[in-house]
Protein backbone atom coordinates (compact mmCIF):
# COMPACT_ATOMS: atom_id res chain seq x y z
CA UNK A 1 0.00 0.00 0.00
CA UNK A 2 3.09 2.32 0.93
CA UNK A 3 4.53 1.58 -2.49
CA UNK A 4 1.58 2.49 -4.49
CA UNK A 5 0.91 5.75 -3.02
CA UNK A 6 4.76 6.44 -3.23
CA UNK A 7 4.42 5.57 -6.78
CA UNK A 8 1.25 8.10 -7.33
CA UNK A 9 2.93 10.61 -5.31
CA UNK A 10 5.90 10.62 -7.83
CA UNK A 11 3.84 10.02 -10.75
CA UNK A 12 1.62 13.12 -9.69
CA UNK A 13 4.61 15.24 -9.03
CA UNK A 14 6.26 14.37 -12.62
CA UNK A 15 3.11 15.43 -14.01
CA UNK A 16 3.46 18.66 -12.41
CA UNK A 17 6.49 19.43 -13.69
CA UNK A 18 5.60 18.35 -17.03
CA UNK A 19 2.63 20.67 -17.18
CA UNK A 20 4.90 23.79 -16.74
CA UNK A 21 5.68 25.87 -19.24
CA UNK A 22 8.34 25.41 -21.73
CA UNK A 23 11.24 28.12 -22.20
CA UNK A 24 11.15 30.65 -24.97
CA UNK A 25 13.43 29.50 -28.15
CA UNK A 26 15.86 31.67 -30.28
CA UNK A 27 16.62 34.13 -27.74
CA UNK A 28 15.51 35.26 -24.34
CA UNK A 29 13.30 38.73 -24.77
CA UNK A 30 11.93 41.33 -22.72
CA UNK A 31 9.61 44.45 -23.14
CA UNK A 32 10.01 46.42 -19.79
CA UNK A 33 7.19 48.99 -19.68
CA UNK A 34 9.03 51.65 -18.64
CA UNK A 35 11.81 54.10 -19.93
CA UNK A 36 15.60 53.25 -20.50
CA UNK A 37 16.94 54.78 -17.64
CA UNK A 38 14.20 53.14 -15.39
CA UNK A 39 14.68 49.66 -16.53
CA UNK A 40 18.93 50.19 -17.13
CA UNK A 41 18.66 50.25 -13.15
CA UNK A 42 16.12 47.48 -12.74
CA UNK A 43 17.94 45.43 -14.75
CA UNK A 44 21.14 46.31 -12.09
CA UNK A 45 19.26 45.40 -9.32
CA UNK A 46 17.81 42.34 -10.73
CA UNK A 47 21.16 40.70 -11.71
CA UNK A 48 22.49 41.63 -8.36
CA UNK A 49 20.31 40.65 -6.80
CA UNK A 50 21.20 37.11 -7.51
CA UNK A 51 24.14 37.34 -6.44
CA UNK A 52 26.28 38.01 -9.55
CA UNK A 53 29.11 41.07 -10.07
CA UNK A 54 28.39 43.38 -12.91
CA UNK A 55 31.68 43.86 -14.36
CA UNK A 56 31.08 46.38 -17.15
CA UNK A 57 28.47 48.62 -19.07
CA UNK A 58 29.28 48.78 -22.36
CA UNK A 59 28.43 52.18 -23.53
CA UNK A 60 26.98 51.33 -26.88
CA UNK A 61 25.53 54.17 -28.27
CA UNK A 62 27.97 56.74 -26.82
CA UNK A 63 30.48 55.07 -28.88
CA UNK A 64 29.02 55.14 -31.98
CA UNK A 65 27.99 59.29 -31.11
CA UNK A 66 31.81 59.67 -31.19
CA UNK A 67 31.65 58.93 -34.45
CA UNK A 68 28.23 60.94 -35.13
CA UNK A 69 26.07 57.51 -36.00
CA UNK A 70 22.63 58.12 -34.38
CA UNK A 71 21.58 55.93 -31.94
CA UNK A 72 18.88 55.43 -29.54
CA UNK A 73 20.10 54.16 -25.78
CA UNK A 74 21.92 51.13 -25.90
CA UNK A 75 24.08 49.33 -23.30
CA UNK A 76 25.48 45.69 -22.51
CA UNK A 77 25.87 44.58 -18.96
CA UNK A 78 28.21 41.98 -18.68
CA UNK A 79 28.24 39.84 -15.20
CA UNK A 80 29.28 36.91 -13.45
CA UNK A 81 30.45 35.03 -10.61
CA UNK A 82 33.93 34.30 -10.26
CA UNK A 83 34.11 30.83 -8.87
CA UNK A 84 31.62 29.62 -11.64
CA UNK A 85 33.36 31.35 -14.27
CA UNK A 86 36.77 29.36 -13.10
CA UNK A 87 35.28 26.34 -12.86
CA UNK A 88 33.44 26.32 -16.11
CA UNK A 89 36.57 27.60 -18.15
CA UNK A 90 38.88 24.95 -16.37
CA UNK A 91 37.11 22.11 -17.64
CA UNK A 92 36.18 23.99 -20.92
CA UNK A 93 38.42 26.92 -21.93
CA UNK A 94 36.24 27.51 -25.12
CA UNK A 95 33.59 28.50 -23.08
CA UNK A 96 35.89 31.77 -22.46
CA UNK A 97 34.56 33.21 -25.69
CA UNK A 98 30.73 33.79 -24.61
CA UNK A 99 31.84 34.70 -20.76
CA UNK A 100 31.06 36.68 -18.83
CA UNK A 101 27.49 36.62 -19.31
CA UNK A 102 25.57 39.64 -20.39
CA UNK A 103 22.12 41.29 -21.22
CA UNK A 104 21.90 43.74 -24.01
CA UNK A 105 19.15 46.52 -23.48
CA UNK A 106 17.89 49.42 -25.64
CA UNK A 107 15.18 51.67 -26.02
CA UNK A 108 11.96 51.32 -27.72
CA UNK A 109 10.32 54.42 -27.35
CA UNK A 110 8.98 54.92 -24.15
CA UNK A 111 10.06 51.08 -23.19
CA UNK A 112 13.09 49.02 -23.31
CA UNK A 113 14.08 45.79 -24.87
CA UNK A 114 16.28 43.18 -23.04
CA UNK A 115 17.95 40.48 -25.12
CA UNK A 116 19.90 37.64 -24.00
CA UNK A 117 21.05 34.25 -25.70
CA UNK A 118 19.95 30.94 -23.83
CA UNK A 119 22.68 29.78 -21.39
CA UNK A 120 21.32 26.14 -22.01
CA UNK A 121 22.42 27.13 -25.75
CA UNK A 122 26.25 26.43 -24.52
CA UNK A 123 25.06 22.69 -23.73
CA UNK A 124 24.33 22.29 -27.25
CA UNK A 125 28.07 23.46 -28.18
CA UNK A 126 30.03 21.55 -25.16
CA UNK A 127 27.90 18.45 -24.41
CA UNK A 128 29.45 17.68 -21.06
CA UNK A 129 27.16 16.67 -17.84
CA UNK A 130 29.04 18.61 -15.62
CA UNK A 131 28.44 22.11 -17.16
CA UNK A 132 24.89 21.52 -16.99
CA UNK A 133 23.85 22.49 -13.68
CA UNK A 134 25.84 25.87 -13.89
CA UNK A 135 24.13 26.15 -17.11
CA UNK A 136 20.73 25.12 -16.18
CA UNK A 137 20.98 27.60 -13.00
CA UNK A 138 22.15 30.40 -15.32
CA UNK A 139 19.23 29.70 -17.33
CA UNK A 140 16.46 30.01 -14.23
CA UNK A 141 18.53 33.28 -13.31
CA UNK A 142 18.55 34.99 -16.70
CA UNK A 143 14.74 33.90 -17.26
CA UNK A 144 13.62 35.07 -13.87
CA UNK A 145 15.71 38.50 -14.49
CA UNK A 146 13.60 38.73 -17.32
CA UNK A 147 10.19 38.22 -15.24
CA UNK A 148 10.77 40.23 -12.89
CA UNK A 149 11.97 42.95 -15.65
CA UNK A 150 8.55 42.42 -17.34
CA UNK A 151 6.81 42.56 -13.76
CA UNK A 152 8.42 45.76 -12.66
CA UNK A 153 7.44 47.23 -15.45
CA UNK A 154 3.81 46.36 -15.82
CA UNK A 155 3.37 47.97 -12.36
CA UNK A 156 4.58 51.15 -13.44
CA UNK B 1 6.31 8.23 6.54
CA UNK B 2 2.70 7.95 6.02
CA UNK B 3 2.56 11.92 6.69
CA UNK B 4 5.45 12.42 4.25
CA UNK B 5 3.24 10.32 1.49
CA UNK B 6 0.25 12.58 2.05
CA UNK B 7 2.05 15.76 1.89
CA UNK B 8 3.72 14.78 -1.32
CA UNK B 9 0.36 13.62 -2.82
CA UNK B 10 -1.18 17.00 -1.87
CA UNK B 11 1.46 18.86 -3.69
CA UNK B 12 1.28 16.43 -6.66
CA UNK B 13 -2.58 17.36 -6.41
CA UNK B 14 -2.01 21.17 -6.19
CA UNK B 15 0.19 20.58 -9.44
CA UNK B 16 -2.16 18.65 -11.06
CA UNK B 17 -5.11 20.79 -10.65
CA UNK B 18 -3.09 23.42 -12.16
CA UNK B 19 -2.54 21.27 -15.33
CA UNK B 20 -6.20 20.83 -15.52
CA UNK B 21 -6.56 24.26 -15.55
CA UNK B 22 -4.66 24.60 -18.94
CA UNK B 23 -1.45 26.35 -19.50
CA UNK B 24 -2.25 29.87 -19.35
CA UNK B 25 -1.86 32.03 -22.70
CA UNK B 26 -1.72 35.47 -21.46
CA UNK B 27 1.26 34.18 -19.09
CA UNK B 28 3.05 32.47 -21.92
CA UNK B 29 2.05 35.46 -24.62
CA UNK B 30 4.23 37.62 -22.19
CA UNK B 31 7.28 35.23 -22.06
CA UNK B 32 7.51 34.43 -25.75
CA UNK B 33 5.83 36.49 -28.12
CA UNK B 34 5.24 40.36 -26.03
CA UNK B 35 8.54 41.63 -26.78
CA UNK B 36 8.19 41.69 -30.68
CA UNK B 37 4.54 41.76 -30.79
CA UNK B 38 3.66 44.37 -27.98
CA UNK B 39 1.81 43.08 -24.86
CA UNK B 40 -1.36 44.36 -26.26
CA UNK B 41 -0.14 42.87 -29.91
CA UNK B 42 -0.02 46.01 -31.77
CA UNK B 43 3.15 45.05 -33.25
CA UNK B 44 6.67 47.29 -33.57
CA UNK B 45 8.99 44.67 -34.07
CA UNK B 46 6.59 41.70 -35.18
CA UNK B 47 3.33 42.18 -36.76
CA UNK B 48 0.66 43.61 -35.18
CA UNK B 49 -1.67 40.66 -33.94
CA UNK B 50 -4.50 42.61 -32.53
CA UNK B 51 -5.32 44.41 -35.81
CA UNK B 52 -8.85 43.60 -36.31
CA UNK B 53 -8.06 42.79 -40.31
CA UNK B 54 -5.54 40.73 -39.25
CA UNK B 55 -7.62 39.08 -36.85
CA UNK B 56 -10.15 38.55 -38.84
CA UNK B 57 -8.37 37.02 -41.96
CA UNK B 58 -6.24 34.75 -40.33
CA UNK B 59 -7.30 31.21 -39.04
CA UNK B 60 -6.83 29.62 -35.83
CA UNK B 61 -4.69 26.73 -37.56
CA UNK B 62 -2.35 30.01 -39.28
CA UNK B 63 -1.42 31.06 -35.92
CA UNK B 64 -1.02 27.47 -34.87
CA UNK B 65 1.32 26.52 -37.77
CA UNK B 66 3.31 29.85 -37.22
CA UNK B 67 4.27 29.94 -33.67
CA UNK B 68 5.52 25.72 -34.48
CA UNK B 69 7.35 26.52 -37.61
CA UNK B 70 8.48 30.27 -37.36
CA UNK B 71 9.76 31.96 -40.29
CA UNK B 72 12.89 30.52 -41.19
CA UNK B 73 15.38 33.03 -41.62
CA UNK B 74 12.74 35.88 -40.82
CA UNK B 75 13.09 36.72 -36.76
CA UNK B 76 9.87 34.97 -35.87
CA UNK B 77 11.58 31.86 -34.38
CA UNK B 78 10.06 28.31 -34.32
CA UNK B 79 8.41 26.70 -30.92
CA UNK B 80 8.79 23.50 -31.28
CA UNK B 81 9.25 22.73 -27.60
CA UNK B 82 6.02 24.50 -26.85
CA UNK B 83 3.19 21.69 -26.58
CA UNK B 84 0.08 21.53 -28.39
CA UNK B 85 -2.11 22.83 -25.65
CA UNK B 86 0.69 25.31 -24.73
CA UNK B 87 0.13 26.87 -28.57
CA UNK B 88 -3.88 26.54 -28.24
CA UNK B 89 -3.44 28.63 -25.14
CA UNK B 90 -1.30 31.32 -26.98
CA UNK B 91 -3.58 31.39 -29.66
CA UNK B 92 -6.72 31.60 -27.39
CA UNK B 93 -5.36 34.61 -26.01
CA UNK B 94 -4.74 36.60 -29.37
CA UNK B 95 -8.26 35.79 -29.84
CA UNK B 96 -9.36 37.64 -26.78
CA UNK B 97 -8.36 40.87 -29.25
CA UNK B 98 -10.91 39.41 -31.75
CA UNK B 99 -14.21 41.05 -32.10
CA UNK B 100 -15.64 39.39 -34.89
CA UNK B 101 -16.01 35.45 -35.74
CA UNK B 102 -12.88 33.42 -36.38
CA UNK B 103 -12.49 32.18 -39.87
CA UNK B 104 -12.00 29.13 -41.09
CA UNK B 105 -10.13 27.78 -44.41
CA UNK B 106 -10.62 24.72 -46.28
CA UNK B 107 -7.36 22.87 -47.22
CA UNK B 108 -8.07 22.37 -51.29
CA UNK B 109 -5.61 24.19 -53.11
CA UNK B 110 -6.92 26.92 -55.61
CA UNK B 111 -6.82 25.96 -59.28
CA UNK B 112 -4.68 28.56 -61.57
CA UNK B 113 -2.41 29.57 -64.02
CA UNK B 114 1.10 30.33 -62.59
CA UNK B 115 2.37 31.56 -65.71
CA UNK B 116 -0.22 34.65 -65.68
CA UNK B 117 -0.04 34.86 -61.95
CA UNK B 118 3.76 35.45 -62.21
CA UNK B 119 2.75 38.50 -64.42
CA UNK B 120 0.52 39.35 -62.47
CA UNK B 121 2.71 39.35 -59.69
CA UNK B 122 5.32 41.19 -61.12
CA UNK B 123 2.92 43.82 -61.68
CA UNK B 124 1.20 43.99 -58.35
CA UNK B 125 3.20 42.39 -55.40
CA UNK B 126 6.89 42.53 -55.76
CA UNK B 127 6.90 46.54 -54.58
CA UNK B 128 6.14 44.91 -51.51
CA UNK B 129 6.83 41.44 -51.75
CA UNK B 130 9.95 41.47 -53.88
CA UNK B 131 10.83 40.14 -56.89
CA UNK B 132 10.82 36.30 -56.32
CA UNK B 133 8.23 37.10 -52.94
CA UNK B 134 11.41 37.29 -50.37
CA UNK B 135 9.07 40.15 -48.78
CA UNK B 136 10.55 43.35 -47.51
CA UNK B 137 14.15 44.38 -47.07
CA UNK B 138 14.28 44.29 -43.72
CA UNK B 139 12.87 42.14 -40.77
CA UNK B 140 11.25 44.31 -38.57
CA UNK B 141 13.60 44.31 -35.96
CA UNK B 142 15.32 47.74 -36.77
CA UNK B 143 16.79 50.05 -34.22
CA UNK B 144 13.73 52.30 -33.02
CA UNK B 145 12.89 52.85 -36.41
CA UNK B 146 9.69 55.19 -37.79
CA UNK B 147 7.05 53.38 -37.35
CA UNK B 148 5.24 54.94 -40.52
CA UNK B 149 4.17 51.23 -41.55
CA UNK B 150 2.53 49.00 -38.90
CA UNK B 151 3.51 45.92 -41.01
CA UNK B 152 6.23 44.57 -42.67
CA UNK B 153 5.32 43.16 -46.37
CA UNK B 154 5.57 39.18 -45.47
CA UNK B 155 8.11 36.98 -47.56
CA UNK B 156 5.75 34.80 -49.44
CA UNK B 157 8.44 32.75 -50.82
CA UNK B 158 9.49 31.88 -47.04
CA UNK B 159 8.86 27.84 -46.30
CA UNK B 160 6.68 28.67 -42.81
CA UNK B 161 4.96 31.05 -44.27
CA UNK B 162 3.68 28.66 -47.06
CA UNK B 163 3.24 25.72 -44.33
CA UNK B 164 0.43 28.12 -42.58
CA UNK B 165 -1.14 29.35 -45.21
CA UNK B 166 -3.77 27.54 -46.90
CA UNK B 167 -4.60 28.89 -50.66
CA UNK B 168 -8.13 30.20 -50.11
CA UNK B 169 -6.37 32.06 -46.94
CA UNK B 170 -3.65 33.69 -49.52
CA UNK B 171 -6.86 34.44 -51.84
CA UNK B 172 -9.29 35.93 -49.61
CA UNK B 173 -6.06 38.06 -48.34
CA UNK B 174 -6.22 39.31 -52.20
CA UNK B 175 -9.38 39.51 -52.57
CA UNK B 176 -10.09 41.60 -49.56
CA UNK B 177 -7.38 43.17 -48.41
CA UNK B 178 -6.18 44.25 -44.59
CA UNK B 179 -7.21 47.26 -43.61
CA UNK B 180 -5.16 49.45 -42.10
CA UNK B 181 -1.81 47.55 -43.95
CA UNK B 182 -0.59 48.51 -47.11
CA UNK B 183 -2.12 45.09 -48.86
CA UNK B 184 -5.29 46.52 -50.58
CA UNK B 185 -7.95 44.54 -52.28
CA UNK B 186 -7.08 43.59 -55.40
CA UNK B 187 -10.68 43.21 -56.41
CA UNK B 188 -10.68 46.91 -55.88
CA UNK B 189 -7.45 47.27 -58.15
CA UNK B 190 -10.04 45.55 -61.42
CA UNK B 191 -8.37 42.41 -60.99
CA UNK B 192 -10.85 39.54 -61.17
CA UNK B 193 -11.56 36.72 -59.50
CA UNK B 194 -9.52 34.22 -61.95
CA UNK B 195 -6.25 35.92 -61.91
CA UNK B 196 -5.93 35.84 -58.28
CA UNK B 197 -6.16 32.10 -58.17
CA UNK B 198 -3.86 32.44 -60.91
CA UNK B 199 -1.54 34.74 -58.66
CA UNK B 200 -2.48 32.31 -55.67
CA UNK B 201 -1.15 29.24 -57.98
CA UNK B 202 2.02 31.55 -58.46
CA UNK B 203 2.65 31.95 -55.01
CA UNK B 204 1.88 28.19 -54.05
CA UNK B 205 4.58 26.94 -56.78
CA UNK B 206 7.46 28.75 -54.77
CA UNK B 207 7.06 25.77 -52.58
CA UNK B 208 8.89 23.55 -55.87
CA UNK B 209 11.47 26.39 -56.08
CA UNK B 210 14.96 26.57 -54.08
CA UNK B 211 15.30 28.27 -50.42
CA UNK B 212 14.75 31.81 -50.98
CA UNK B 213 17.85 33.69 -49.98
CA UNK B 214 15.52 35.03 -46.88
CA UNK B 215 15.17 31.90 -45.32
CA UNK B 216 18.55 30.67 -45.69
CA UNK B 217 20.64 30.11 -42.45
CA UNK B 218 24.05 29.84 -42.04
CA UNK B 219 25.37 26.58 -40.79
CA UNK B 220 28.72 26.99 -38.20
CA UNK B 221 31.36 24.24 -38.81
CA UNK B 222 31.97 24.35 -35.11
CA UNK B 223 31.10 27.49 -32.17
CA UNK B 224 34.29 28.64 -31.61
CA UNK B 225 37.42 29.35 -33.86
CA UNK B 226 40.55 28.37 -32.24
CA UNK B 227 44.13 28.64 -33.46
CA UNK B 228 47.61 27.94 -31.57
CA UNK B 229 49.86 30.59 -30.93
CA UNK B 230 53.71 29.34 -31.62
CA UNK B 231 54.68 32.49 -29.35
CA UNK B 232 54.21 33.20 -25.34
CA UNK B 233 50.87 34.72 -24.04
CA UNK B 234 52.36 38.27 -23.94
CA UNK B 235 53.85 38.01 -27.46
CA UNK B 236 50.70 36.69 -28.91
CA UNK B 237 48.51 39.16 -27.38
CA UNK B 238 50.82 42.41 -29.04
CA UNK B 239 50.63 39.82 -32.13
CA UNK B 240 46.84 40.42 -32.09
CA UNK B 241 46.52 44.05 -30.94
CA UNK B 242 49.05 44.58 -34.16
CA UNK B 243 46.46 42.55 -36.39
CA UNK B 244 43.24 43.77 -35.21
CA UNK B 245 44.53 46.85 -36.70
CA UNK B 246 45.76 45.86 -40.02
CA UNK B 247 42.06 44.64 -40.43
CA UNK B 248 40.85 48.22 -40.04
CA UNK B 249 39.67 47.99 -36.54
CA UNK B 250 41.19 49.50 -33.20
CA UNK B 251 41.51 47.52 -30.05
CA UNK B 252 39.98 49.19 -26.98
CA UNK B 253 40.40 47.17 -23.81
CA UNK B 254 42.64 44.57 -23.34
CA UNK B 255 41.57 42.85 -20.06
CA UNK B 256 41.59 39.45 -18.02
CA UNK B 257 38.17 37.46 -18.40
CA UNK B 258 37.94 38.04 -14.55
CA UNK B 259 38.00 41.95 -14.62
CA UNK B 260 35.80 43.01 -12.38
CA UNK B 261 34.91 39.60 -10.85
CA UNK B 262 37.92 39.92 -8.39
CA UNK B 263 40.43 42.49 -7.38
CA UNK B 264 42.97 42.58 -10.06
CA UNK B 265 46.25 41.25 -8.44
CA UNK B 266 44.01 38.16 -7.98
CA UNK B 267 42.40 37.81 -11.63
CA UNK B 268 43.88 34.62 -13.84
CA UNK B 269 46.39 36.68 -15.51
CA UNK B 270 47.27 33.49 -18.54
CA UNK B 271 43.10 34.41 -20.16
CA UNK B 272 43.26 37.61 -21.90
CA UNK B 273 40.66 39.18 -24.07
CA UNK B 274 41.20 42.12 -26.47
CA UNK B 275 38.40 44.14 -27.42
CA UNK B 276 38.34 45.53 -30.49
CA UNK B 277 35.72 47.34 -33.49
CA UNK B 278 34.97 48.74 -36.43
CA UNK B 279 32.37 50.97 -35.42
CA UNK B 280 31.36 51.46 -39.44
CA UNK B 281 31.02 47.70 -39.51
CA UNK B 282 29.01 48.11 -35.67
CA UNK B 283 26.37 50.81 -37.20
CA UNK B 284 25.78 48.63 -40.17
CA UNK B 285 25.22 45.07 -38.23
CA UNK B 286 23.36 47.07 -35.58
CA UNK B 287 20.92 48.64 -38.16
CA UNK B 288 20.27 45.19 -39.74
CA UNK B 289 19.55 43.48 -36.21
CA UNK B 290 20.47 45.64 -32.72
CA UNK B 291 20.15 42.34 -30.73
CA UNK B 292 23.33 41.49 -32.07
CA UNK B 293 24.80 44.09 -29.58
CA UNK B 294 25.14 41.27 -26.97
CA UNK B 295 27.96 39.45 -28.88
CA UNK B 296 29.96 42.88 -29.58
CA UNK B 297 32.28 44.40 -29.73
CA UNK B 298 34.34 41.63 -31.26
CA UNK B 299 36.96 39.75 -28.74
CA UNK B 300 39.74 37.73 -28.97
CA UNK B 301 41.05 35.53 -25.88
CA UNK B 302 44.28 34.59 -25.83
CA UNK B 303 44.94 31.92 -23.37
CA UNK B 304 47.92 29.88 -21.69
CA UNK B 305 47.10 26.40 -21.12
CA UNK B 306 48.90 24.63 -17.74
CA UNK B 307 51.34 23.37 -20.59
CA UNK B 308 52.74 26.23 -21.45
CA UNK B 309 50.96 25.94 -24.88
CA UNK B 310 49.11 29.43 -26.35
CA UNK B 311 45.61 29.34 -28.15
CA UNK B 312 43.42 32.11 -29.39
CA UNK B 313 40.40 32.12 -30.15
CA UNK B 314 36.92 33.93 -30.63
CA UNK B 315 32.75 33.24 -31.07
CA UNK B 316 32.40 32.01 -34.59
CA UNK B 317 30.36 34.71 -36.00
CA UNK B 318 28.48 32.25 -38.39
CA UNK B 319 26.16 30.47 -34.75
CA UNK B 320 24.83 34.24 -34.95
CA UNK B 321 22.77 33.71 -37.93
CA UNK B 322 21.36 30.51 -36.85
CA UNK B 323 20.65 32.29 -33.23
CA UNK B 324 18.77 35.73 -34.31
CA UNK B 325 17.30 33.66 -36.67
CA UNK B 326 18.01 36.23 -39.29
CA UNK B 327 18.82 36.12 -42.67
CA UNK B 328 20.04 39.04 -43.24
CA UNK B 329 22.76 39.19 -40.72
CA UNK B 330 24.47 36.66 -43.00
CA UNK B 331 26.56 38.53 -45.00
CA UNK B 332 28.33 40.16 -42.09
CA UNK B 333 28.43 37.19 -39.89
CA UNK B 334 30.48 35.63 -42.98
CA UNK B 335 32.39 38.73 -43.65
CA UNK B 336 33.25 38.90 -39.05
CA UNK B 337 34.32 35.55 -39.63
CA UNK B 338 36.96 35.90 -42.10
CA UNK B 339 38.22 39.10 -40.44
CA UNK B 340 38.32 37.20 -37.26
CA UNK B 341 40.07 33.92 -38.75
CA UNK B 342 42.55 35.80 -40.32
CA UNK B 343 43.28 38.04 -37.39
CA UNK B 344 44.51 35.17 -35.35
CA UNK B 345 45.69 33.32 -38.41
CA UNK B 346 48.18 36.56 -38.60
CA UNK B 347 49.14 36.70 -35.25
CA UNK B 348 49.76 33.23 -34.59
CA UNK B 349 52.32 33.24 -37.71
Amino acid sequence: MKKLMWKMGVAILALWVLGSPARAEGLLMARVNAPFPEAMTLLQSAISSRGYTITRLQQVNENLARREYKSDMYRVVYFGKLDEVRQMTAAHPQLIPFLPLNITIFAEGEQAILVASHPRTLYQFFPDPSLKPVLEQWEKDMDDIMDELREAGAGS
Amino acid sequence: MLLRLFALILLGGLGCSQAQAGPNGARLFTSHCAACHGEKGTGGIGVPLALPSFQASVSDDYLRKTIRLGRPGRVMPAFPSLKEDEIDAIVGYLRSWNSGPTVTYSDKPVAGDPAHGKQLFQKYCVACHGANGEGAKGTGVTFSRPRDLPIMAPALHNPGFLAAATDAMIKTTLMKGRAGTPMTSFLKQGLKEKDIDDIVSYVRHFETQPLADSAQLLEAETPVIVRDSPYDLKTTVENVKTAVTTHNYFYGRVQTLEYGLTRPETENPKQVIVYFCNISLLNQALAIDPRVGMFLPCRITILEKPDGKVQVMSVNPKVLSRLFNNSELNEVCEQLKQHYTAIMEESTL
